[in-house]
């Protein structure tokens, strides 16, 4: 069994095979949908369904500002890794740190509106129905971006470091993948918590 | 393609000591070695819930019987239910996984190596927190507590009033934290399935054992996470003081059920997909023919795939759903019999007119045949929603499941470990040992399970500690209690076997049952770096080309 007869000569060179990284991002991101559904369903169902006060159409204002941070920081991410495939190093880091900018402004969007809604009106985790669906599905959102800003963070401590360039293309690609799986994320939160919901 | 490993030059290897080789295993990231830990750890926690199997059977040997309190009872078979499923079963299958499939498809090793051992370390963590909730489940106060609310723990049995301690937290974050290490291999198996193939390794030429868990890896992902999700809320209502099965703040207890049977019921096929997968790459190979219609068992288990994510709710037809939803549930439920059955069709497809050899490895595979088929018309008995309401909660629901998961998985397991033994150790199972063990655990298994069904019928509960004498219940759990303890008997056998055979087994060389997917080609056990030179494939069966280059596979593929 020394030498079996190569049927394809040339088959190791056509042989051509996905991208790893790709591959098992897009799996994650499959998981993480099946688990943000199933808080979106949670949502849902218990919609109108809490016993005492206060309600989404009493307290909830539609973070219009903020949202259009978010959604905008997907441009930013695109146009990141667009001039890193170009080799364009220093615009790189400029729509990288824009993005962390946009990402970080969001998050605090997300502090600010928890803060007033605990301090005026009460309402915590173990309020009721309402609260308890709202921050588990709003803050498992928020620790998504959290997570995706101290990701984004390294690259930028490399890129300032001067050690990002085109061979880092397709890790950063895997990364911003992420960030866009985020963003649609939101969408849907947005959607079913400030406007289906109230 | 060579099957010699690389010659040391003639240095001189110094021997280890323990502490090295301990070192060594515990920083492993080949997935080989961690392929070993899932199985010997699957096989510490199959001993373990063993154990808490023959505790429930000695209780319910006779009538009013007083061998453990109606506490304990509780316990047992809660943490029976959860270590089978989730540090029995699920590692199992995740290390045959993890050891086969890269030798399959002509890859070095997972696609993610550091990944896999992560993942294994998260199982193990899991399954050590269950276990820790014996000594740690009352805290520091007193004695300890294990988990007592049933392996689907329905709301509000969970709920702070009715589960004080810490029993169910560790029963949540066991399988939280091993819920995240197997959505990590799952992705790590998808991964390496799509990208790490040799050379002519197309989709359509993949053994279909990697192709099986591939189709597994994609279910993991979307039936799995339910859970975590789910878990993840429990944790809020026990430790944040959220509502969400919460029933006197408006909380629903049927929600909790919905969510974890979603992940439930997919997952009776995630542990079965692995099994089929073991029966289509060992029933061809001792049958001597290829696999009856290739094409058909991957279209299968895809429908098969399908169709599971929308039948959970039948688990709850004594819920009180509406007649749509009980409709709807009882069709998907008896639809994805029909791709089941066409595997079974395939299988005897297989063996139809080719030259059986009734080696040990078969005798399991054809026991996996016969009870399968068994455990799928009870299936089907149940998935009528009327019949259901007369037999859900009771001994016949129990004698099923144990039909499935046993006969059939757990069949399949220990075909596949007879089967690949030779390839992991370098030296044959004995066959002698092996057939004590297939045929006292078949006549435990029949014993127990066949029989159980009737006290279900007679309307016997599920989880009740005792019952009263004289409604012809007592000789029945007599004779199954027996059945177990020969199960029990044959595992013991079996365990002998593997140490045995492990130190004194027949040497059994690269390719002991002259078989044909590319694991057989390296040396037993594989190398470090399982192939010198990638391997370059032109049909599904490598090593029948190999071995009869007059007339070769890729001719008529």
């Amino acid at each position: 069994m020394s030498a079996m007869t190569n049927p394809f000569p040339d088959a190791a060179s056509a042989w051509e095979l996905p991208s790893r990284g790709k591959v098992a991002m897009a799996g994650l991101i499959i998981a993480e949908s099946a688990i943000f559904t199933i808080f979106v369903v949670a949502y849902l169902f218990y919609l109108g369904k809490s016993i005492t006060g206060p309600t989404p159409r009493e307290v909830l204002k539609t973070p219009v500002f903020y949202t259009i941070c978010l959604l905008s920081s997907s441009l930013t991410i695109h146009f990141a890794t667009k001039a890193l495939e170009g080799s364009r190093p220093r615009s790189f880091l400029g729509f990288w740190l824009l993005t962390i900018a946009l990402g970080g402004l969001f998050l605090y969007g997300t502090g600010q509106e928890w803060r007033r809604l605990v301090y005026h009106h009460g309402l915590t985790i173990s309020t009721n129905l309402f609260g308890t669906t709202y921050y588990s599905l709003v803050g498992l959102h928020a620790f998504h971006v959290t997570a995706g800003l101290l990701m984004l963070l390294s690259v930028a401590m490399f890129s300032l470091a001067g050690r990002m360039g085109t061979r880092q293309y397709n890790r950063v690609e895997v990364l911003s993948m992420y960030w866009h799986f985020v963003d649609v994320v939101w969408v849907v939160v947005f959607t079913v918590v400030y406007v289906l919901g109230r | 393609m060579t099957s010699h490993a690389i010659q040391m030059p003639d240095a001189k290897i110094e021997t280890h000591i323990w502490v090295d080789t301990l070192h060594e295993w515990l920083t492993t990231i080949d997935h080989k070695r961690l392929g070993l830990l899932y199985i010997a750890y699957s096989l510490l926690f199959l001993l373990i819930a063993g154990v808490e199997a023959v505790v429930i059977r000695i209780q319910l040997m006779h009538s009013h019987n007083n061998f453990v309190s109606p506490q304990v009872f509780n316990r047992m078979f809660t943490m029976h239910g959860t270590t089978m499923i989730f540090f029995v079963v699920m590692p199992v299958l995740f290390g045959f996984g993890n050891y086969l499939i890269p030798l399959m498809i002509g890859a070095r090793d997972m696609a993610f190596p550091r990944l896999n051992a992560f993942s294994f370390w998260l199982t193990a963590l899991g399954g050590f927190l269950l276990y820790f909730s014996f000594l740690g489940g009352s805290g520091l106060y007193g004695a300890g507590n294990a988990p007592d609310i049933g392996w689907w723990a329905y709301a509000p049995l969970t709920a702070r009033a009715f589960s004080p301690g810490h029993s169910s937290d560790y029963w949540t974050l066991a399988l939280l934290v091993s819920g995240f290490g197997s959505i990590a291999t799952a992705i790590n198996i998808i991964a390496t399935v799509l990208c790490t193939r040799c050379p002519g390794m197309e989709l359509s030429r993949m053994p279909l054992l990697a192709r099986l868990y591939l189709v597994m890896s994609g279910m993991v992902l979307i039936a799995l996470t339910p859970l975590s999700a789910a878990q993840i809320m429990l944790l809020v209502d026990r430790y944040l003081g959220g509502h969400f099965f919460d029933a006197q703040a408006g909380g629903s207890a049927v929600l909790w059920m919905h969510f974890f049977w979603i992940f439930g019921h997919p997952e009776v096929y995630i542990l079965i997909i692995p099994a089929f997968a073991f029966m289509s790459e060992i029933i061809p190979v001792f049958s001597r023919k290829p696999i009856f219609g290739y094409p058909i068992m991957v279209a299968a288990t895809v429908a098969i795939a399908f169709v599971s994510m929308s039948v959970w709710a039948h688990h709850m037809f004594t819920v009180g759903m509406n007649s749509m939803a009980n409709s709807f549930f009882t069709i998907t439920s008896m639809v994805v019999g029909v791709p089941t059955g066409i595997k079974i069709f395939n299988w005897l497809g297989t063996m139809w007119g080719g030259r059986l050899q009734l080696k040990v490895p078969m005798l399991f595979a054809i026991g996996f045949l016969f009870q399968f088929l068994i455990a799928g018309l009870t299936g089907i008995m149940q998935a009528t929603a009327p019949l259901d309401w007369q037999l859900s909660l009771s001994y016949f629901v129990v004698a099923h499941f144990h039909y499935v998961i046993v006969g059939g998985i757990l069949f399949a397991i220990f075909a596949a470990f007879y089967y690949w033994f030779p390839k992991m150790t370098g030296r044959m199972l004995s066959e002698r040992l092996g057939k004590w063990h297939f045929w006292l655990f078949v006549i435990g298994f029949h014993l127990t399970f066949d029989l159980m069904h009737i006290p279900g019928l007679l309307g016997m509960p599920r989880r009740i500690y005792t019952y009263e004498p004289g409604r012809g219940w007592d000789t029945l759990n007599l004779i199954i209690t027996i059945g177990a303890f020969l199960q029990g008997i044959a595992i013991l056998v079996f365990v002998a076997n593997l140490f045995i055979s492990y130190f004194k087994g027949e040497k059994s060389g690269n390719d002991p049952w002259d078989a044909w997917t590319l694991e057989w080609v390296v040396s037993s056990p594989p190398p470090v770096y399982n192939f010198a030179s990638i391997p370059v494939v032109a049909s599904r069966r490598p090593l029948w080309d190999e071995k009869h280059p007059e007339d070769p596979d890729s001719r008529y593929e």
